[in-house]
């Protein structure tokens, strides 16, 4: 594999994905916010892919980029949400230049907390001819009860989002 | 426990009746048991149970402590009369009476004979030297302390057991007439029963500890008694008082204690007994143990400077007065120090500090006793001046001497008591017949009770040339063995070469001596007075009362013919060298194996041979006693009485002497009124109010309650608010993690 | 990689709670919540490449789930608010308060 164009590949989606996530938080309509964060998620998934997590990767595009934000869409589209609203969303300038604060003092304190040596990446992790395996082997062996046990929370989650969402008997 | 009953196996009372010590106690709190539980019954088959709703419609409880008791008394008694009428006696009877004038007094009586059993046992035992003690469980084991709940059965406590159940069933049987209507009858039965197993338990306890379990039980129980009648404030704050002195006294006996633990590692009698002479003879220590357990007993036997509880505790029913606070109870300071004599006998400063303030208390009341009016206050303040004659002799080291007083003093007290009650009695039950409010207890009101009383005249009569001294009387006996042995103290022994606050010793026990006799006059001069007021001279009761004096029942004057036996023949017990009427001092030689060895540590070895001065002595004693019986029927004019709500009142140092040297007024200005506002301004106003209950009770409220506030203001409900704080705080977790 | 990898991660999750702190609106709000979980799962992803083993790939897929069900309860949640207040504005919902 071609180092400096594996480099060049993981910097350049990675900075897309950076630049799609300021998009997405400065903008005022929520749909453009959501296809920014989309952009985001499918540069995620390309570093995914290079850190040789293809099944994650494609995961990613299915279920979030797919299915999680198209809900996202849905919903913002059902409830007519789709301008800006008449008031803005945003807070005050103090309140966006305290919360600009607290996130650099947060970057810097991770900073502080990762300034460990990484190795460099040598070679490649796994077998490429099945990138299944070595995720479906501990999944179903290791964490089969945690497994089983988020399809329940799945489950629980249906059930509530239909509960929460439909019509109560008073309303309207 | 093996290797102790193995030990006791091998002692001469191992297999006699002495094995049942044990239940000594038991009976008396098995006693106790039923009639309390008797007593919590409904009491009336009709009418009020709480004795304190239901007034006093009898004839006992109207014998307040003093004239203010009695004024006060009078207001609740004319209510009971509107309410009850003539036929008081029904309703005021205790529903279970007749259960608790059987077990009350049977359980004292069995006591007694199991103790009588155990007495011919160890008489029969020959010559024993070492003490029986009996071990029934570990009480206390920590570290270093080891307390065993034993009993220890020597001569000197069978003598005191004898004494407190035989006298205690006599005032038993007393108390069952006397009380007869009290709605308390069973609680009283029930105190009574519960003092003498706290008392048998201090005689008869082998280590300091066990004792001191008695001794506190005892003034429980004594607490209980003299505010038995608790609904008058005056009785209830006597008994306060009581109580409140009493700890004083306690303070002085647990430092005693602790000093002793400190020092010799152990508690137990025996023990202490062999260690003591690593103490050192003379040495500051064994003086403070000594002056230390002296506070304890100054405190329970009313010697000065802590006598004041004893004429308060006459508040209490008559029978308590005669078997707490005269016969048993009140000595058992005297008990402890011949308990103690290994102790004292090691420190002739504590002697002859004993000594000393037995003799000044014996004055001191004695002076006070020549001016009261209450015929209970009388005996009282004779009582501490007799229990300053014991002081005077276990001081000098002269135990036998000492507890031969003790024991004809309880006899001839006891008899003294009982018979002021019975004449209190019928007193009172004139009053109430044509529902006059006089004080009963006033000898001013008395008078001529001679005609009406007969029985009881005869034998207090006896009593008093007992306590007066005159031969042949039991009282003449051991006084004049007190006495005589200060004199001999005197002359030589450990005592006379000592030196005492810079004086020698043989000055001090001289002039001790000396004052012994002024006392002794003294009491001659104001128990005559007390009999010539109340059985001599015209009836000043009044003239529709006169019809109804009359002497009291067979149940209450039996006890006192008993009494007055052993008041008059009593001296036999202890025969002088000097007049040999029939065996000479058997009651030294019973007490030798235990007393001997310290009573010639103080007092050296005394000859055998009588001497003139002895004589003389002897010679002294009873013209004193016959001088002031003379002086005070001379001097004193009974028919010159008038009764009490005509008296004038006394002037000059009479009435000094009746208002008792003002020595509660001074306490009550000097201690308690300063230590009252001191605790009410500093601590409760100052500490309590200021520091404590603002600063820190309110302070952490404020504190709480402006925290809770913070944090209420924090739950806004909004969910941006609620997003900063979780931003902050993981900046503040991260935070911590990178700055660690 | 790991460590480009790593600061990528966080400076989106931090872009995330800016998003949080900043917005009003509540599915927007929701959206920077994704964002966070998507940086927090390029973490996983790079500490899984770092250590070899597959276990970090398996809490992704488990972050995922539990994303999916949170979305779904939480959108549910969104609307019934909508319908109450006819607004998803942050400043209406304070029912949290007692």
């Amino acid at each position: 594999m071609n180092t400096l164009l594996y480099t060049f590949h993981f910097y350049l989606f990675g900075l897309i994905s950076i630049a799609s996530a300021v998009a997405f938080v400065t903008r005022k309509s929520p749909v453009a916010a959501a296809l920014w964060l989309v952009n985001t998620m499918f540069c995620l998934s390309a570093l995914y892919v290079m850190l040789d997590a293809q099944f994650i990767g494609a995961v990613q595009v299915l279920v979030y980029a797919g299915a999680i934000m198209v809900v996202f869409l849905f919903v913002v589209m059902l409830l007519n949400l789709g301008q800006a609203s008449d008031v803005t969303d945003m807070r005050g300038l103090g309140g966006r230049l305290t919360a600009g604060l607290v996130g650099l003092a947060m970057l810097a304190e991770l900073f502080a907390l990762s300034r460990i040596k990484f190795p460099r990446l040598t070679g490649a992790m796994g077998d490429h001819a099945n990138v299944v395996n070595p995720i479906s082997a501990p999944l179903f062996h290791e964490y089969l009860l945690p497994f089983e046990v988020t399809s329940v929370v799945l489950l629980v989650a249906v059930v509530g989002a239909v509960v929460l969402a439909k019509r109560g008997p008073g309303a309207s | 426990m093996l290797q102790d009953l193995a030990a006791a196996g091998s002692h001469p009372l191992a297999d006699t009746a002495a094995r049942y010590v044990g239940l000594l106690p038991l009976l008396p709190l098995a006693g106790f048991l039923v009639n309390g539980a008797l007593s919590l019954m409904p009491a009336y088959k009709a009418g009020p149970a709480d004795p304190s709703t239901a007034g006093h419609g009898h004839e006992a409880s109207a014998h307040a402590g003093d004239a203010r008791a009695g004024d006060a008394h009078a207001v609740t008694h004319g209510d009971e009369h509107g309410a009850v009428g003539d036929d008081h006696h029904v309703v005021a009877r205790h529903k279970y009476a007749g259960v608790a004038s059987v077990v009350g007094p049977l359980v004292l009586a069995l006591s007694f004979g199991l103790a009588v059993m155990i007495w011919l046992a160890m008489a029969g035992a020959g010559e024993m030297t070492t003490p029986y003690v009996q071990t029934f469980f570990d009480w206390m084991v920590t570290g270093d302390l080891k307390i065993s709940w034993a009993f220890q059965l020597d001569q000197l406590s069978m003598i005191m057991v004898l004494v407190i159940t035989g006298v205690g069933t006599l005032i038993h049987i007393f108390s069952i007439g006397y009380m007869r209507d009290d709605p308390g009858y069973p609680r009283f039965f029930a105190y009574l029963n519960l003092f003498v197993a706290f008392m048998l338990v201090l005689v008869l306890g082998a280590s300091y500890l066990v004792l001191f379990v008695g001794w506190e039980g005892v003034g429980l129980c004594s607490y209980l008694l003299i505010g038995f009648w608790f609904s008058e404030k005056a009785n209830a704050d006597a008994g306060k008082k009581a109580f409140i002195v009493n700890r004083i006294g306690d303070f002085g006996f647990l430092i005693a204690m602790f000093l002793l633990f400190a020092n010799l590692g152990t508690l137990d009698f025996t023990s202490v007994a062999a260690a003591a002479p690593t103490l050192g003879y003379n040495s500051a220590l064994v003086t403070t143990i000594c002056l230390f357990f002296f506070l304890g007993c100054a405190g329970k036997s009313a010697q000065l400077p802590l006598y004041v509880w004893l004429p308060d505790a006459m508040a209490g029913p008559t029978p308590v007065s005669a078997l707490i606070h005269a016969a048993t109870m009140v000595t058992a300071g005297v008990y402890l120090i011949a308990r103690s004599g290994v102790l004292f006998a090691m420190s002739p400063t504590a002697c002859i500090t004993v000594a000393v303030v037995g003799t000044l208390t014996a004055l001191f009341a004695a002076t006070i006793g020549l001016k009261q009016w209450d015929i209970k206050k009388v005996l009282a303040y004779s009582t501490i001046s007799q229990l300053g004659y014991m002081f005077m002799g276990v001081g000098t080291g002269a135990y036998a001497a000492g507890m031969f007083h003790l024991i004809t003093h309880a006899f001839f007290k006891a008899l003294l008591f009982l018979g002021s009650g019975s004449v209190i009695y019928a007193m009172h039950a004139a009053y109430h017949h044509t529902g006059s409010h006089e004080d009963a207890q006033d000898m001013r009101n008395m008078g001529g009770l001679r005609k009406y009383m007969p029985v009881t005249f005869v034998l207090m009569w006896i009593a008093t040339l007992a306590i007066a001294g005159v031969p042949p009387f039991s009282g003449f006996f051991s006084k004049d063995g007190i006495l005589s042995a200060v004199f001999a103290r005197a002359q030589h022994g450990a005592l006379s070469e000592a030196t005492w606050l810079g004086m020698p010793g043989s000055a001090v026990l001289y002039a001790l001596y000396g004052l012994g006799l002024v006392t002794a006059f003294l009491t001659a001069i104001y128990m005559t007075r007390m009999m010539l007021y109340t059985f001599h001279g015209p009836n000043r009761t009044g003239e529709a009362e006169q019809a109804h004096l009359h002497e009291a029942p067979w149940s209450m004057t039996g006890p006192l013919v008993v009494l007055g036996v052993l008041s008059a023949v009593g001296g036999w017990l202890n025969l002088p060298v000097a007049i040999p009427l029939g065996p000479i001092g058997v009651l030294e030689k019973w007490l030798e194996p235990v007393v001997g060895a310290a009573t010639v540590a103080v007092g050296g070895a005394v000859g055998e041979e009588v001497t003139n001065t002895e004589y003389g002595l002897i010679g002294a004693a009873v013209a004193i006693a016959i001088l002031g019986i003379v002086v005070a029927v001379v001097k004193l004019r009974p028919a010159a009485l008038v009764p009490k709500r005509d008296a004038t009142p006394s002037h000059g140092f009479e009435q000094v002497l009746e208002d008792k040297y003002y020595v509660d007024e001074v306490y009550d200005d000097t201690i308690i009124k300063p230590l009252v506002s001191g605790s009410r301004n500093i601590l409760w106003t100052g500490i309590d109010r200021g520091i404590i209950d603002s600063l820190f009770v309110n302070g952490s409220a404020v504190l709480a309650r402006g925290v809770g506030w913070v944090g209420s203001q924090l739950q806004s409900g909004e969910t941006g608010a609620y997003a900063w704080a979780i931003a902050i705080g993981a900046l503040a977790v991260l935070g911590a993690f990178t700055f660690r | 990689m790991i460590a480009e990898a790593l600061f990528f991660s966080a400076v989106l999750f931090t872009i995330g709670v800016v998003g949080v702190l900043t917005r009003r609106n509540a599915i927007i709000i929701f959206m920077c919540v994704e964002l966070m979980l998507n940086a927090v799962n390029l973490s996983f992803i790079a500490l899984s490449r770092l250590h070899g083993s597959a276990n970090g790939q398996v809490f992704v897929l488990f972050v995922m789930t539990i994303a999916a069900a949170e979305a779904a309860v939480g959108l549910a949640i969104i609307i019934s608010i909508f319908r109450h207040h006819k607004s998803v504005d942050l400043r209406n919902i304070n029912l949290l308060k007692g």
